[in-house]
């Protein structure tokens, strides 16, 4: 688990892993945690990374907008290319961190074969799933985890009709080393957690909400608020499962108590990918997320 | 010393590729190759081999886990069949597109569906188009030499080879071979370096997204955009047989075996008849030549082709041009036109003014007995075919031995 020893601005390392200006979108939650998460990664680690927003805003050929070794590969074998590195490492006698970084279809829907499989063998290296929700690379598509009610190019006017998977929790049913739940809006709680994972060998899954102004419908300046909307009201929770053991994070913990935890309407009226939901289908949200949090109340009543 | 063995032709590959060092293995089981695979495990688990044994949940992963290895700068393998080959399809062509350096056995077998764990050539001839160099062998030894010469190809040119063999004829079968001594083969095979390997202490982002056109770098120097990077693969594959024809004479020197890396003739030099098939197959026609030259009288040779792709356009035009008939008997096609080898050697002849006359037969798919006297019989007949059959007669494939 984290420590108590909290990564502030104040001592966050000034040394950039990013070059300044890169393809991503204004307001794009994926080049926060880049940034970031860069730096508590450091120099010595390769990405590999399937297609997904962070190969374009990676830089087009013969451009790069990281001073790190990135291996791009093909969409559904994110997890066996970071073996196969971690295994050459290995031969050569090197402690150098491989990192997989996919989005979410790369994740929950194409890649999730191919992420099993490493995790049954659990390989040594860190696989992040930045999670915005739908394909948004290709322009804003229905995936594994879009919730549900959410509006999509491919599920238009009425929304998605099917619940979002639980990816964290399917790959916690794999019993890894180490499984994550972080929010680009509290970039710090990834950067710790990424240091965690770095010291824990085998499997380490960081699975990272985040927010995507024109996928979600909403302003570029509230990036940050919405994630911890989606935090606040207890639909996205923050947590670490070490050992089999599940601690809630700070930012999640506070909702043990219930009169911190804000309506779900707050978060959802806040993005026109919701705008399609009737009020009895955001009581129903609102139902759904009180029942996991009234089972997270007696679960963590010690904490 | 040299170690004589008698063995299947998938342990025959597995030890060629313990001796030739490759460090990360990676591999999903799929008849016929499985053999093969265990082989290599049982090697690194008894601390034969030193490397890591990743036991993947695909083909696609386990091509995924070679291109991971291979781009970090280790030499790396694996082996399928059939269906699984073309599960990693995806993949082969990213290996290709990425140059990188690796060997892969393809043990050939009929593609479903149906199913079938049979032979033929249908796996392998699907992928010609990927970018991977593809070689043939006709039997065990050949085999051993092929893989060991195939990591020194694939290291010199930066283009990943598919060594093929047929599925249970070599696969499942025992012959003898012979090993070469693990130090020869370390001087033939100098250690594998990758020029991009990934290393954070020289940072490189590699297969990134490349625009239509050539685009200057941050130093201001001109970078090929998609289509050059693709021109110079095709380049470079196209160079790759004479250094495939160099690596096979240093070979030579060193072991007393090989000579005829590209093409292999038998009873050619004075032949007006010539067949060109691939494998197991060539070998097969040998009997029958003897038997045609001294029953029939007839003039006949055949070609084994050693190396599919790159197709070895002028060489084989070369060795054939003069004949008077050229038969080709494969086992895989491209269906609605014709075999996919004739395609290939019809269109490599047609610059020359006296062509020979073509015939194409297909043989043995999914298994089906390839009977050596239905080879014999239109073999025969090809040859003594006249010239009052039309083009157009002449030109479709014939199937041989259907049984409906």
């Amino acid at each position: 688990m984290t420590t108590n020893a909290k990564t502030t601005v104040l001592n966050l390392t000034a040394e950039e892993f990013v070059h300044p200006g890169n393809r991503a979108c204004s307001g794009c939650g994926l080049s926060v945690l880049y940034r970031i998460g860069t730096k508590a990664l450091g120099r010595d680690c390769i990405f590999v990374v399937p297609p997904s927003c962070l190969t374009v805003m990676q830089g087009l050929y013969p451009i790069a907008a990281s001073q790190l070794p990135i291996l791009n590969g093909t969409f559904a074998s994110t997890a066996a290319i970071a073996t196969g590195v971690r295994a050459a490492m290995k031969r050569l006698g090197k402690k150098t961190q491989v990192v997989a970084w996919a989005g979410d279809g790369g994740t929950s829907d194409i890649g999730i074969q191919s992420l099993s499989g490493a995790l049954e063998r659990n390989e040594d290296f860190i696989y992040i799933c930045y999670d915005n929700e739908a394909y948004m690379n290709t322009g804003v598509q229905r995936s594994g985890t879009t919730p549900q009610g959410g509006l999509t190019t491919t599920t238009p006017y009425a929304g998605k009709k099917e619940h979002s998977k639980n990816v964290p929790g399917i790959v916690a049913a794999h019993n890894p080393a180490y499984v994550a739940t972080c929010s680009a809006s509290y970039p710090l709680d990834f950067h710790d957690k990424l240091l965690r994972a770095k010291q824990i060998r085998g499997l380490k899954y960081i699975h990272i909400q985040t927010p995507c102004p024109p996928g979600w419908g909403c302003d570029e300046r509230m990036t940050i608020k919405i994630g911890k909307a989606a935090v606040d009201c207890g639909l996205f929770d923050l947590y670490e499962i070490e050992d089999g053991r599940k601690v809630l994070s700070e930012p999640s913990r506070r909702l043990l108590d219930k009169s911190k935890q804000h309506p779900v309407r707050d978060y959802l009226k806040m993005q026109v990918r919701f705008k399609a939901l009737s009020e009895a289908q955001i009581e129903a949200i609102q139902q759904r997320t009180d029942r996991k949090w009234d089972a997270y109340r007696q679960e963590f009543a010690e904490q | 010393m040299s170690d004589k063995l008698i063995n299947s032709g998938n342990t025959a590959a597995a030890l060629a590729v313990q001796l030739a060092g490759a460090e990360v293995i990676a591999a999903y089981p799929i008849t016929p190759q499985t053999p093969l695979t265990e082989k290599l495990s049982e090697l690194i688990a008894a601390g034969k081999m030193a490397a890591e044994y990743v036991a993947v949940e695909s083909e696609h992963s386990a091509l995924g886990v070679c291109i991971g290895a291979a781009s970090a700068g280790v030499r790396s393998f694996t082996a399928t069949s059939s269906n699984g080959l073309l599960y990693m399809s995806e993949q082969l062509h990213w290996a290709a597109g990425a140059r990188l350096p690796m060997v892969m056995c393809v043990v050939n077998r009929g593609v479903g569906a149906p199913w079938s764990v049979w032979n033929d050539h249908q796996d392998a001839i699907s992928q010609r188009d990927t970018g991977w160099i593809q070689l043939f062998a006709k039997d065990h030894q050949e085999i051993v030499d092929t893989t060991l010469k195939a990591f020194r190809l694939a290291e010199l040119v930066h283009i990943p080879v598919m060594v093929n063999y047929d599925g249970y004829y070599l696969s499942h079968t025992y012959m003898p071979f012979e090993l070469p001594e693990a130090e020869a083969v370390k001087a033939f095979l100098p250690p594998y370096s990758y020029l991009h390997a990934l290393d954070p202490g020289r940072p490189e982002s590699l297969n990134t997204v490349t625009l239509p056109d050539a685009r200057n770098d941050i130093n201001g120097v001109k970078q090929g955009g998609y289509m050059d990077i693709r021109h110079n693969l095709h380049q470079e594959m196209r160079l790759a047989m004479e250094v495939w024809e160099e690596i096979d004479a240093d070979f030579r020197q060193r072991f007393s075996r090989g000579g005829t890396p590209i093409l292999d003739p038998y009873r050619c030099e004075d032949a007006d008849f010539v067949v060109v098939a691939m494998g197991t197959l060539a070998n097969q026609f040998h009997d029958i030549i003897d038997r045609l030259r001294q029953d029939e009288g007839l003039k006949v040779g055949v070609l084994a082709l050693q190396m599919y792709r790159p197709f070895p356009t002028d060489r084989i035009a070369a060795a054939l041009q003069s004949a008077k008939g050229v038969m080709v008997y494969e086992k895989g096609l491209s269906y609605g036109n014709q075999g996919a080898l004739y395609a290939d050697l019809k269109s490599a002849l047609y610059p020359y003014p006296n062509r020979p006359r073509l015939h194409n037969f297909i043989v043995g798919l999914g298994g089906r007995d390839i009977r050596t006297d239905d080879l014999f019989q239109t073999l025969k007949e090809a040859c003594r075919q006249d010239d009052s059959v039309a083009p157009e007669q002449q030109d479709p494939s014939h199937w041989i031995g259907l049984q409906l």
